[in-house]
């Protein structure tokens, strides 16, 4: 009985021993969210030279509970025609990461699709396409028709069916939806 | 081999004291598989060495024994030779049962019977060898399935998680060859790192009874023991061969084992299985192909005082996940709930494509014992285990060949176990055992870690005395003490570390802070009791009640501490607490059993009361520039489950069998007078088989399995804005899909290739009649509907 205690007594001391001595006490490593999209900026540029109307969504803790900050600078004018362009980035890390041309790169993997909302009297254009010509979409042309009030949803789907004729058959999985309240004045 | 025997025998029998010399023993030797009497079976006493031989009807007579307890080593021809104590006080009957074949030799205890006994008091489902063969293609838990009160949480249909009485993941632990299994069980989408075919014999204990294994099981135990080997010259094996039609794939399985006469053993053994997409009646489950990969190997020495072995074990396995099943935020969601089929379906393919699973489990273990006289048997244990898990996400760019997960668990364990009889009567186990933990997270994967950098120290202490009051009456008592020590060093989003308070809560926690990202040193320690109190009452050769309560107790696991982020694999983000204490739970179990071949049952009933009840729930919907996520925050309360499970056969004609097994359990939150989520609904099985012992064995069997659809349920339904329609719409992931019916088939039969050698071919099928269903249980159930109708051919060789 004694030999059991001693020899009990013994490997537990070399167990804790050896899991004592193994501890590195170094901190772990950060980790940086690489793929996450904090930012969508959507800049309209109108084609008569006046000043562009910005839209932005803002979402710096990114699946963190505060939820996304949403700005439009202004209204847009009626009968104008505008040069859109998406910026996505990524804030979480310095400097900001332009999530924009790998989105780009893998175009045939991606489609901003535009929604509108409510009485918003807007029509949208891609101007921009896929090496297999189908449609992309960080560029666009937007024409604002008569003086109106409603949303305008950017949606961005990973992997969809490309050609697709409406977001509803695209299928793939939704990597932004992003809503913003226009008027047309 | 016999000299052993008898030595050890010997050794038993010196206690008793003989006075009065002419007794008889008399009584019959049988064989334990099919009742049949053994003729010319040799029973040698020890000590007088007297020797008599059973007669055509397997009787024997032995007189002129003194009063006292004797050893008798019982030998047959096709047998294994087996030593058995008997107390002989007048004239005195006794039955002796022997093992008939090779192949079942897994009674003959090895290494001393560490893991022979259980629990006495707790009902105990086991599933033998033969039928654990016929889920060789399968995994654990389909094989676990087959028991009453046992359903699975599935993810698909390759990751198929063991729920038992309504409890699963940490909950339930699964001792594997003696060690406990630290395989990252705390993901409900994480299936148990064991091939279901290097065990010999599965065993259930539906509770935390079984205390020198773990005080934590609030769902129960599994026990995966191998094969045992006998001390004898021998050289066998066997291979099985399984071929599914659904998934187009199979499995080969060998085994080798070496044995010898002076005690030395070795065994090999290995599996590999592979299967491409499953297919569900309409359509194919895209993604959902398996490939595994399992070796293991021991080698040992074996004596009746004295024994050791080495046991190492590699599991491999790479599982796909449907595709369909990958989805953004809600509006993803709605889209495939509202949608009859999985929004992806390709051609039928073996590739498996992100999303995927790559789980690696090495398990090494040396043990050994040794059997002190007039006092016990002493078994020192120690074994290493290191998890590694990857999962592979849809990702963009250059990170689309990264895992998203890559998690390293590394647990050495050491225990000492000592197993003595301090009287006749009264037997007394009591061990003692350490545990490190480490689990590492690897950064590189670029997305921030789902279960954070960690080191757990455990010692645990248990007691457990059994006492035989007399023939009828057995106690059983029990206590257990673990001690938990965790140091964590845990990233925290700026944000969710001030939601919820933590920065007044714990602000001496924090180590660093950076831009939107706190560093935080949790040191946690827990002190977990647990009991057990049981008693079994034979009222005859047939009726039988088991009466045990337990008490569990079970530290908070990582995940519900620590979890903080976005979960691809659910669609949702969770939210774990880093106050959570410990769950305890309160379980009696009542059985009551009739043991006889033409009719026998066993009806269980169970009460199980747990505080601190640990519950993952939707709490709120959170917008994120991806879209709106259903948050899930785990929460403590107060819990119930009631349940019964039923198990019965009825031998109704000759050769002819009925087998009937029903389940249900009720699971409520106390605190919210609402259902529990997840609770497994009710089932039935009902099994009518024919068998011809004398035709080759034949067996044949028609299954009807029918799963009621679950009614209760907490309503955890949410709204979501959809643009495209610019209306408010009901996501549904609550309502529970409806009953079903499935029927299977399963057959086998045997031929005799040559004198050493057997052949059994078994043919099943599974959902004969193709029936689409959806399984409340399984994860996917939204995305798809489960497997459609599947032909197994399963081929065995001894020899």
């Amino acid at each position: 009985m004694k030999n059991i205690k001693l020899l009990a007594t013994a490997l537990f001391a070399t167990v804790l021993f050896v899991s004592c001595s193994s501890d590195d006490d170094a901190t772990p490593e950060i980790v940086n969210e690489e793929e996450i999209i904090t930012t969508l900026t959507v800049t309209l540029l109108p084609t008569n030279g006046d000043t562009p109307v910005v839209l932005q969504t803002r979402d710096l803790d990114g699946d963190g509970p505060n939820a996304p900050v949403v700005t439009v600078s202004g209204n847009l004018t009626a009968g104008l025609s505008y040069n859109g362009s998406i910026v996505l980035l990524n804030e979480t890390v310095d400097p900001a990461e332009n999530i924009t041309e790998e989105v780009e790169e893998e175009a045939e993997e991606h489609q901003f699709f535009f929604t509108t909302g409510g009485d918003l009297d807007v029509t949208t254009s891609y101007s921009n396409f896929d090496e297999n010509g189908d449609e992309l979409g960080t560029e666009f042309a937007l024409t604002a028709n008569t003086a109106s009030t409603g949303t305008l949803t950017f949606t961005l789907r990973h992997e969809p069916v490309k050609p697709t004729t409406s977001l509803t058959d695209a299928g793939g999985e939704t990597d932004i939806a992003a809503t913003f309240t226009l008027t047309v004045e | 081999m016999r000299n052993y025997v008898l030595l050890a025998l010997l050794l038993c029998s010196m206690l008793s004291i003989s006075q009065n010399c002419d007794n008889t023993l008399s009584g019959t030797v049988i064989d334990l598989h099919d009742g049949s009497l053994l003729s010319g079976a040799l029973l040698v006493v020890a000590g007088t060495e007297q020797a008599v031989q059973t007669d055509i009807d397997g009787n024997y007579t032995i007189s002129n024994l003194c009063e006292g307890t004797y050893a008798i080593q019982v030998s047959h021809l096709y047998c294994l030779t087996k030593g058995f104590t008997v107390t002989v006080a007048g004239n005195t009957t006794k039955n002796f049962k022997l093992e008939h074949h090779l192949e079942e030799l897994n009674q003959v205890t090895i290494a001393g019977k560490a893991y022979s006994d259980k629990t006495k008091t707790l009902f105990e489902n086991a599933i033998s060898k033969k039928e654990l063969e016929q889920y060789s293609g399968g995994t654990l838990g389909d094989a676990l399935n087959s028991l009453s009160g046992v359903s699975s949480l599935n993810t698909g249909n390759t990751v198929v998680k063991p729920l038992i009485n309504g409890l699963h993941s940490s909950r339930v632990v699964i001792i594997n060859n003696g060690v406990r299994m630290e395989d990252q069980e705390w993901g409900a989408e994480h299936a148990p790192n064991i091939d279901v075919n290097s065990a010999g014999k599965l065993t259930l204990i539906k509770g935390a009874g079984a205390l020198q294994y773990s005080g934590d099981a609030v769902g129960g135990v599994i026990i995966s023991e191998a094969a045992k080997v006998p001390v004898k010259d021998s050289l066998y094996g066997k291979t099985i061969l399984t071929g599914a039609s659904n998934g187009r794939g199979g499995s080969i399985s060998s085994q080798l084992t070496k044995t010898f006469q002076n005690g030395w053993y070795g065994t090999v053994q290995g599996t590999v299985k592979r299967f491409g997409d499953f297919e569900a009646p309409d359509y194919v489950l895209s993604n959902t192909g398996t490939y595994e990969r399992n070796l293991s190997a021991s080698v040992g020495y074996n004596q009746f005082n004295y024994g050791f072995e080495a046991y190492y074990s590699l599991f491999k396995n790479e599982i796909g996940i449907l595709t369909a099943s990958h989805v953004g935020g809600a509006q993803d969601q709605i889209r495939a709930i509202n949608s009859d089929r999985p929004l992806v379906i390709n051609d039928f393919t073996y590739e498996i494509l992100e999303p995927k699973q790559d789980v690696t489990h090495h398990l090494a273990r040396i043990k050994g014992f040794k059997r002190f006289d007039n006092f016990g048997k002493v078994s020192l244990q120690y074994d290493f285990q290191k998890n590694n898990r990857l999962e592979f996400d849809i990702r963009r760019g250059t990170d689309s060949e990264n895992a998203s997960v890559d998690l390293d668990l590394t647990t050495h364990t050491l225990k000492l176990d000592v197993d003595t009889d301090l009287t006749e009567n009264l037997n007394l186990k009591t061990g003692i055992l350490a545990r490190s933990q480490n689990n590492f997270a690897d950064p590189s994967t670029g997305v921030r870690r789902l279960i954070p950098d960690y080191d757990t120290y455990n010692l645990g202490v248990y007691t457990i005395a059994g006492y035989q009051y007399n023939d009828d009456l057995f106690l059983e008592a029990g206590g257990r003490f673990d001690y938990t020590y965790m140091d964590v060093f845990k990233f925290y989003r700026t944000s969710f570390w001030e939601s919820r308070n933590y920065d007044v809560l714990f602000p001496e926690i924090v180590v660093e802070e950076f831009d939107n990202q706190i560093l935080t040193n949790p040191e946690l320690s827990f002190s977990n009791a647990s009991a057990t109190l049981g008693a079994t009452y034979n009222f005859n050769e047939e009726y039988k009640l088991f009466f045990n309560y337990a008490l569990a107790s079970r530290a908070p696991n990582a995940s519900e501490l620590f979890s903080e982020g976005l979960h691809h694999s659910a669609s949702r983000i969770e939210y774990g607490d880093l106050q959570f204490n410990s769950e305890v739970g309160h379980k009696v179990t009542l059985t009551f059993q009739r043991e006889n071949d033409v009719f026998g049952f066993s009806v269980n009933p169970y009460i199980n009361t747990i505080n601190n009840f640990i519950v993952i729930e939707p709490t709120d919907v959170q917008q994120t520039i991806r879209g709106n996520f259903q948050v899930w925050e785990y929460r403590q309360t107060n819990a119930q489950l009631l349940g019964v499970d039923i198990d019965a056969n009825y031998k109704f004609a000759e050769n002819f069998n009925f087998k009937h097994q029903f389940s249900l359990v009720k699971g409520y939150d106390r605190t919210r007078d609402e259902a529990l989520i997840n609770m497994p609904p009710a089932s039935t099985k009902n099994e009518i088989s024919y068998q011809h012992p004398t035709f080759h064995n034949l067996y044949v069997a028609l299954q009807s399995e029918y799963v009621f659809r679950q009614n209760e349920y907490p309503n955890n339904n949410f709204e979501v804005f959809i643009p495209e329609t610019e209306t408010m719409e009901l996501v549904d992931v609550s309502t529970p899909p409806d009953a079903y019916h499935l029927l299977n088939f399963n057959s086998s039969i045997d031929f005799n290739i040559n004198k050493k050698s057997i052949a059994t071919v078994g043919f099943r099928v599974t959902n004969l009649i193709n029936t689409s269903y959806r399984n409340y249980l399984n994860r996917l159930r939204y995305y798809a509907d489960d497997l459609g109708r599947n032909f197994l051919l399963n081929i065995k060789i001894n020899y």
